[in-house]
């Protein structure tokens, strides 16, 4: 019954919740783009000003800007490589028919329902630790000298500790898309005289091409805010090895209570986050498209 | 060449016997078709000899090989699935070329090869589509391309026109034997339609319940059908099968009757009945006639059109020379 009186007020019904969710949009970003023109330092209230472009001079001429820049897209291209290749091959796993299937699937989800906080604290003192560490025993156990994880490869430790969250993610969407693909043109693959590589490279894979794709998207865009992991074990440490864009930002806002330059970098990375996704949506974009 | 023997072979799925035992020998160039009705083991029986399924004892011999253990690869058989089981994201040029590349094939014969294959199957202007983009009946001629590029020893058919409409069904039919008569290789076709069995087939085999029934020509099997299952099976519109009175008379326990071996009479004959549904083709007409004492109603065919309706009394005679007789076990007498 979608006449024009129907349509109408539909829209009518539909203002308030549009509204909510606009403001709800909008008036943190005017917010942050107003403040990003400020001097606003917390510990000098009373003082702010308009500035121009200062904050962004100030945050982009930050030598740790770089830095945090290029942590950003290793943490995230990292993460995205070890989950995608580990979450595919643990997908091929898991759709082989093996006993204690149904609890072994349910194990393999658990990591993503673990807080991040929590599994930071975990991997920091049980498994990383140097000393009390299950990796610092292992290379005992070999009389090999202990690696101090946070200390030594701060970067890769955070990579490792996010990629262990978001391999189940990975893995549970590949899953469901393996288990769509025809028998059939399996069965025809092999007739015809492909081999299981074979079979993997130019059956399977194209069949997982649009799984992937999100996988990679939603990856990225969850990725790329980082913190809970960073801020638990390494403080963004040592100096800047370690630090992302959103932990910068959080040590401008909270640590140096420069909300103005911490605006300027929330613009920023606003920006970064948009280029990044019109790369990757001109790159792999396509598979989406029926 | 492309002879294949079957010897005792048995396939069991979990403790269930799906067949218990076959024994068949397919001669060189032949087109057999495995027709039966659905569950029956055809199609396991197929993917048998294609291995895509393991015997469970028994051997299935190629060309006088043993090929029991052997992978699907190794067999030279190419199969055309119901499905058709086409690569979606492949052109069609891509899809027939796949076994060829896999065997490791020069680009330039590839191309060669291919495009003599679509030729054939009329595909030339549909090479760089993909699947997605074709009609039936011609992601059914692909899934056929593909097939008959390798040049294998034998093609496997699994019920290859039943995902067609009915039109289309009956081309299909006709393109495929004279592609089979053309290319001279051997075929197993499956399909549980007895009309192609009928039609396709040099040799039928019959299969119920995992046993073979009868294997024979199509006419064979229409003029003397082993059993009761066969009798019932082949030919369409169905044998009448009557038990009683008018079967004690002849020494069966069962006596079958083709409906073009009935004589329609207004006036006389063996059995008085009452005209059921009339259905009226203009070449034939098949009367459907309740006749006391015998539970299914009888059917008759009486070319050209006959002028009964519905509640009429006519009367029946069977043909003497063409009765089918059987025993109180349901084989032939």
């Amino acid at each position: 019954m979608a006449t024009l009186h129907t349509r109408s007020s539909a829209r009518l019904m539909l203002t308030p919740s549009v509204i909510l969710l606009l403001c709800w949009m909008i008036v943190p970003l005017a917010m942050t783009l107003y403040f990003s023109f400020l001097r606003y330092n917390l510990l000098m209230p009373g003082t702010e000003e308009w500035i121009g472009f200062l904050n962004y001079q100030f945050f982009v001429e930050d030598p740790a800007f770089w830095a945090s820049l290029i942590n950003t897209l290793l943490l995230v291209g990292g993460t995205l490589l070890i989950t995608v290749v580990g979450g595919t091959f643990l997908a091929i796993l898991l759709d082989q028919p093996f006993f204690g299937q149904g609890i072994v699937r349910l194990l393999v989800i658990a990591p993503f329902f673990v807080m991040p906080t929590v599994s930071a604290l975990v991997w920091k003192n049980m498994l990383m630790h140097p000393v009390n560490g299950l990796f610092a025993w292992v290379a005992r156990a070999f009389g090999a000298q202990p690696v101090d994880w946070l200390a030594e490869v701060p970067l890769l430790s955070v990579t490792i500790i996010v990629s262990w969250a978001w391999l189940p993610f990975a893995t549970l969407i590949i899953l469901t898309a393996l288990q769509s693909l025809d028998q059939d043109q399996k069965e025809a693959a092999e007739m015809d005289g492909a081999g299981i590589f074979s079979i993997f490279w130019h059956i399977t894979l194209p069949h997982l091409a649009r799984a992937l794709t999100v996988v990679v998207l939603i990856e990225t865009i969850f990725l790329l805010s980082v913190f809970a992991e960073i801020f638990v074990t390494t403080n963004g440490g040592p100096g800047t090895e370690s630090t992302n864009l959103t932990y910068l930002i959080y040590m401008q806002a909270l640590l140096f209570y420069d909300a103005g330059a911490a605006s300027a970098g929330g613009v920023i990375a606003i920006i970064l986050a948009n280029i990044v996704a019109i790369f990757l949506i001109r790159m792999i974009g396509k598979n989406l498209e029926a | 060449m492309g002879s294949i023997t079957l010897e005792a072979v048995t396939k069991s799925f979990g403790g269930v016997k799906v067949i218990p035992g076959v024994d068949l020998e397919i001669n060189d160039g032949e087109f057999v078709v495995f027709v039966g009705p659905s569950g029956c083991g055809k199609s396991t029986l197929l993917r048998l000899i294609a291995g895509l399924e393991d015997v469970t004892s028994g051997r299935i011999l190629i060309d006088g090989q043993d090929a029991t253990g052997m992978p699907p690869a190794r067999r030279k058989l190419s199969m055309v699935f119901q499905s058709y089981a086409l690569y979606p994201h492949m052109s069609v040029y891509k899809n027939i070329a796949f076994p060829l590349k896999m065997a490791g094939m020069d680009p330039a014969k590839i191309k060669e090869k291919v495009e003599g294959a679509a030729g054939i199957l009329n595909l030339t202007d549909y090479l760089d589509r993909r699947p997605g983009q074709l009609s039936g009946g011609q992601r059914q001629r692909v899934a056929i391309g593909r097939a008959i590029v390798r040049e294998p020893s034998a093609f496997l058919f699994d019920e290859p026109l039943s995902n067609l409409d009915a039109a289309l069904r009956v081309n299909m039919r006709l393109e495929i034997s004279e592609l089979q008569k053309s290319l001279g290789t051997t075929s197993i076709y499956v399909t549980h339609d007895q009309i192609e069995a009928m039609t396709m087939a040099d040799k039928i085999v019959v299969l119920n319940a995992g046993r073979i029934e009868q294997v024979g020509s199509p006419l064979d099997l229409y003029h003397k059908p082993a059993n009761l299952f066969v009798a019932g099976f082949i030919g369409s519109p169905k044998m009448n099968l009557v038990e009683g009175e008018a079967a004690r008379s002849r020494g069966a326990t069962t006596m079958g009757i083709r409906p073009e071996h009935l004589t329609l009479s207004k006036t006389e004959g063996e059995w008085q009945g009452r005209v059921g549904v009339a259905e009226h083709l203009g070449s034939d007409t098949f009367l459907h006639v309740h006749v006391q004492g015998i539970e299914a109603p009888l059917t008759t065919r009486v070319p050209g059109n006959v002028e009964v309706s519905h509640g009429d009394t006519v009367f029946l005679t069977p043909d003497p020379a063409r009765t089918y007789l059987f025993g109180p076990d349901g084989q032939a007498l």
